[in-house]
């Protein structure tokens, strides 16, 4: 115990803290294995997925499974079940590279994630023994396909109002389910369904289902707008009849299997859009190469260098963010013994130390790729609203990212109302921090320091935004108090600052991490440079949002005084760096960041 | 029986390459490497053909610290052994078969597998030279291979067709892309990898026989021209052909 809080940085604390940048892990760092780990992803992906793509959305019978079958001979389907199991029980770095490689395989990313992700994972933490070995060694192989089903026609975003209902039979053999679950991800071709219904109608609990159980059927497929490749089904319980040695954890904590489940959703989630956008990023430059307008090709113009630019910067930025957070998480999970018969409860106590990250990756990685995807469009003119062009689908297929695994709304509220739970709870000093900042920030800032440190403007607004962070956040609570959840759009603008912060300072701290280790690439400074001027601006607005919706007379013209100090900022020419960044990437021919 | 494998490491085909400030070498820095991309051929000529046949199999490269990366992968294919023949200096190619056809001995080893040729320096004879080297049989540029007792039926590509040819051990094969399929490394491959001890010698000592004077980037191509849409354009095309080109 002691030695985990002495190596671990508490989830939530970047706000209060500065990083040193030796300590953050970036994509630099893979080891060798993780780098073959991810040749291995990647060679799989593009010879074996990829060119099946078409096939894929049609559901050619068959064709996923087998690919899952295929992936599954790798290894790449237990990344994350526990080698006693027929696993390869990695750590969490390896399964977001596996998770990044694959996303842009879009619908086949959502079948490999269903399975690996939120049908396999509440085995793994919750099963007993028995389910383990049951279950397990079966899907690590591809021989079951599993498949998650917590959504229901009438509950979504609030999951735990569900109607379905479960009842012990007399002799205590079998619970009998009925209801209608909604949405599931590989309903069609699943051998088991990781199903949530209310025993007695009350107790919110966790089951394994069969597909051959008695009184369970799924629905046809439904109609998607993308990921048109992954099959989504209702499932039908009519006195479904589930032995009780399927109930699945404890008796009414089927609450705690959903939201621990969702933390690795989210993180994964952000791996695999990022690997989305790398693969749209690719495609759309060597596109703009190739097309010819005005006799050039159109990726001389400035205006396709600015999206290139801006995706590759967007993208880059994510990247950072979802390795940086890889790494906190695994530096707690090495600690584990997973011999200890505690380990899965250490595990997940060790992700949800960083489920505000987990959240925070989800909300804004999926918005990079809707945002890498609609300008991947455009670059490719009326050829991008073609399905003959592999970016129409990217399109489609982007857009269910910002809806599963907890909405983006839902996840916008839950940042800033964790934070607060841990501060009430003591666990974080933000409130107390919040406190002592109010005196202190009313003082000028001091000048910059005239140093050699070509990033020190980037670090005054990194700090100083954690401060705007800090601050709006006490003052929304102060003023709302435990009324603040009806405080939506106020939560959602803090929300935003602190994710913005997150990514400010993820990307400065990789690119400073690489440029003391490496050669200067002057790319990565431009790159940290646009975006620290873009989001400190993003940062000013949402924060005015925020003051002006909490205050008023002299208190608002303090607080934006503040804010005004606190933000101030010499902006930088950004068409220049935009454009070597874009010069860059038409170099390459590639996403080679 | 003992199956050897000789792998290169080479820099990334899809890398730019710059010549270094000596003129002799290229620059490495931003530069990644890769497995030569036709010894993945014989890496996996090699497992096949130990799960036919049994017996053991290692992977062997002579050069830098930085060719560990290449057994490392060999390793995570499924080879068993690999061992590393130190050299920091770049070796001529007799240099690197002499130091392979030692090691080769010293394993024992009766079939031995190379790629067709390094995708570095493109000379398509370390195979040949180790062979001569042994006294083993060598069939280079193989398609497709039958081994039966002693004897070894071997497709070769040829100019415009194939060549079938039968030799026996031990052998030298060298492989072309279509011998087969290279498997992908599996995560239980690269997991085991990780625990395996790459042997390290010194490699045995030889002198050079051919050195690099200069490296030289090929000319620049000159972009096309357009002489014209019409049968008038013919003439110039074919004295353009002859005193330009040089061609006809
Ligand atoms: C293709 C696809 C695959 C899916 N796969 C699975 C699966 O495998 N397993 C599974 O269990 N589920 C799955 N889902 C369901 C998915 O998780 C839900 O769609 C999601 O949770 C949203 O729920 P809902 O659709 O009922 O929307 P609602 O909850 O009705 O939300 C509608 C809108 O209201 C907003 N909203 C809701 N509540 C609030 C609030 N309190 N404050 C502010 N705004 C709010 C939402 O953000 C959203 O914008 C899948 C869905 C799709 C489309
Ligand atoms: C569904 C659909 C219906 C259509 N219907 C019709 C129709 O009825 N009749 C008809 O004639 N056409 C029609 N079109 C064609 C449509 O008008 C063209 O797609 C559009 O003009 C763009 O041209 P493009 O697709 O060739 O893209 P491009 O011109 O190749 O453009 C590709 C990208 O480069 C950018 N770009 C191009 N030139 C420059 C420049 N100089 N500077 C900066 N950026 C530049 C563009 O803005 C775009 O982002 C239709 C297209 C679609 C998809």
């Amino acid at each position: 115990m002691e030695k985990e809080t002495m190596t671990h940085q508490k989830g939530g604390s970047f706000l209060l803290q500065s990083t040193d940048p030796m300590e953050v892990f970036t994509p630099e760092d893979f080891t060798e294995q993780q780098k073959m780990i991810k040749q291995t992803t990647s060679g799989f992906v593009d010879n074996e997925v990829m060119p099946k793509a078409n096939e894929i959305d049609d559901q050619k019978e068959g064709l996923s499974v087998s690919l899952l079958k295929k992936a599954g001979e790798l290894g790449l389907l237990s990344v994350d079940i526990p080698e006693e199991y027929g696993g390869m029980g990695l750590d969490k770095t390896s399964s977001m590279l596996v998770a990044e490689n694959i996303g842009r395989t879009g619908a086949w990313a959502v079948s490999h994630g269903a399975h690996t992700g939120i049908g396999t994972l509440p085995i793994v933490y919750f099963g007993t023994e028995e389910q383990k070995k049951k279950y397990l060694p079966k899907f690590a192989t591809g021989e079951w396909i599993s498949s998650y089903s917590l959504s229901e026609p009438g509950s979504g975003s609030d999951a735990l109002s569900a109607r379905t209902t479960a009842k012990l039979t007399g002799d205590g053999k079998h619970y009998v389910l009925n209801g209608t679950k909604m949405w599931l991800s590989n309903a069609g071709f699943a051998d088991v369904y990781i199903t949530f219904a209310k025993i007695d109608g009350d107790k919110f609990s966790c089951f394994i289902i069969e597909k051959d159980f008695p009184g369970v059927s799924t629905a046809a497929e439904e109609k998607k707008m993308g990921i048109k490749g992954s099959s989504t089904r209702q499932l039908f319980l009519e006195n479904a009849l589930v032995p009780v040695e399927n109930l699945l954890g404890e008796i009414g904590r089927g609450h705690i299997i959903a939201f621990n489940i969702l933390n690795v959703g989210r993180f994964k989630l952000a791996a695999a859009v990022i690997g989305a956008a790398k693969k749209v990023i690719s495609n759309s430059v060597q596109y703009a190469k190739t097309r010819n307008q005005f006799n050039q090709p159109i990726s001389n113009f400035g205006l396709i260098k600015q999206k290139l630019a801006e995706m590759v910067i967007r993208t880059y930025v994510g990247e950072s963010m979802v390795y940086r957070t890889a790494g906190l998480i695994d530096r707690i999970l090495e600690n584990i013994d997973p011999n200890n018969e505690d380990a899965s409860k250490q595990t997940l106590k060790g992700i949800e130390e960083y489920a505000v990250e987990c959240s925070i990756l989800k909300v804004y990685c999926s918005e990079i790729l809707d945002y890498v995807v609609d300008e991947g469009v455009q670059i490719y003119g009326g050829y991008g609203y073609s399905e003959d062009y592999p970016v129409a689908r990217a399109y489609r297929d982007s857009r269910i990212n910002r809806i599963f695994e907890g909405t983006n709304e839902i996840n916008r509220l839950l940042i800033p109302g964790m934070l607060l739970k841990r501060s009430m709870k003591g666990e974080l000093g933000l409130l107390t921090a919040a406190m002592k900042l109010s005196g202190e920030l009313l003082a000028l800032t001091p000048q910059e320091e005239d140093t050699d440190d070509i990033f020190v403007t980037e670090k005054r607004l990194i700090n100083n935004a954690k401060k705007i962070a800090i601050m709006t956040l006490g003052a929304a609570a102060q003023k709302y108090m435990d009324k603040i959840n009806d405080e939506q759009e106020v939560l959602s603008d803090i929300s935003d600052v602190i994710m913005e912060t997150y990514a400010m300072e993820s990307v400065l701290l990789r690119v400073e991490k690489k440029l003391k280790s490496a050669i200067t690439d002057e790319i990565l400074v431009d790159i940290v440079k646009t975006f620290v001027n873009d989001a400190i601006s993003r940062i000013e607005i949402s924060a005015r949002n925020i003051l002006t919706a909490i205050s008023d007379g002299d208190t608002l013209r303090t607080y934006l005084t503040v804010l005004k100090r606190q933000t101030k900022y010499t902006p930088i020419n950004t068409v220049q760096r935009r454009r070597k960044v874009a010069d860059s990437l038409i170099q390459k021919g590639n996403y080679e960041f | 029986m003992k199956i050897a494998v000789c792998v290169s490491h080479v820099p990334d085909t899809a890398t730019k390459i710059v010549i270094g400030s000596d003129n002799k070498s290229i620059d490495p820095s931003g530069v990644t490497y890769i497995v030569n991309p036709y010894d993945e051929f014989a890496i996996e000529e090699a497992l096949k053909t130990k799960e036919k046949l049994g017996g053991e199999t290692v992977v062997i490269s002579v050069g830098k610290d930085a060719n560990k990366e290449t057994l490392r992968k060999a390793l995570a294919m499924g080879i068993d052994n690999a061992v590393l023949l130190k050299d920091d200096n770049d070796r001529d190619s007799i240099g690197i078969a002499k130091a392979l056809a030692e090691e080769i001995k010293n394993q024992a080893a009766e079939l031995v597998f190379f790629g067709k040729q390094s995708v570095d320096y493109d000379n398509s004879i370390i195979g040949q030279l180790t062979a001569e080297l042994l006294g083993y049989n060598c069939v280079s540029v193989v398609v497709d291979l039958k081994i039966d007792g002693n004897k070894i039926t071997a497709e070769r590509e040829i100019e415009g067709g194939r060549e079938v040819v039968e030799t026996s051990l031990p052998a030298i094969i060298t492989a072309q892309k279509g011998l087969n399929e290279p498997r992908y490394a599996s995560l239980k491959g690269i997991m085991a990898s990780k625990k395996k001890v790459i042997e390290e010698k010194a490699a045995a000592a030889s002198d050079k026989v051919v050195e690099v004077l200069r490296m030289k980037k090929p000319p620049m191509k000159q972009p096309g021209r357009i002489l014209g849409t019409d049968k008038t354009a013919v003439a110039e095309l074919v004295r353009l052909l002859k005193e330009e080109a040089k061609v006809i």
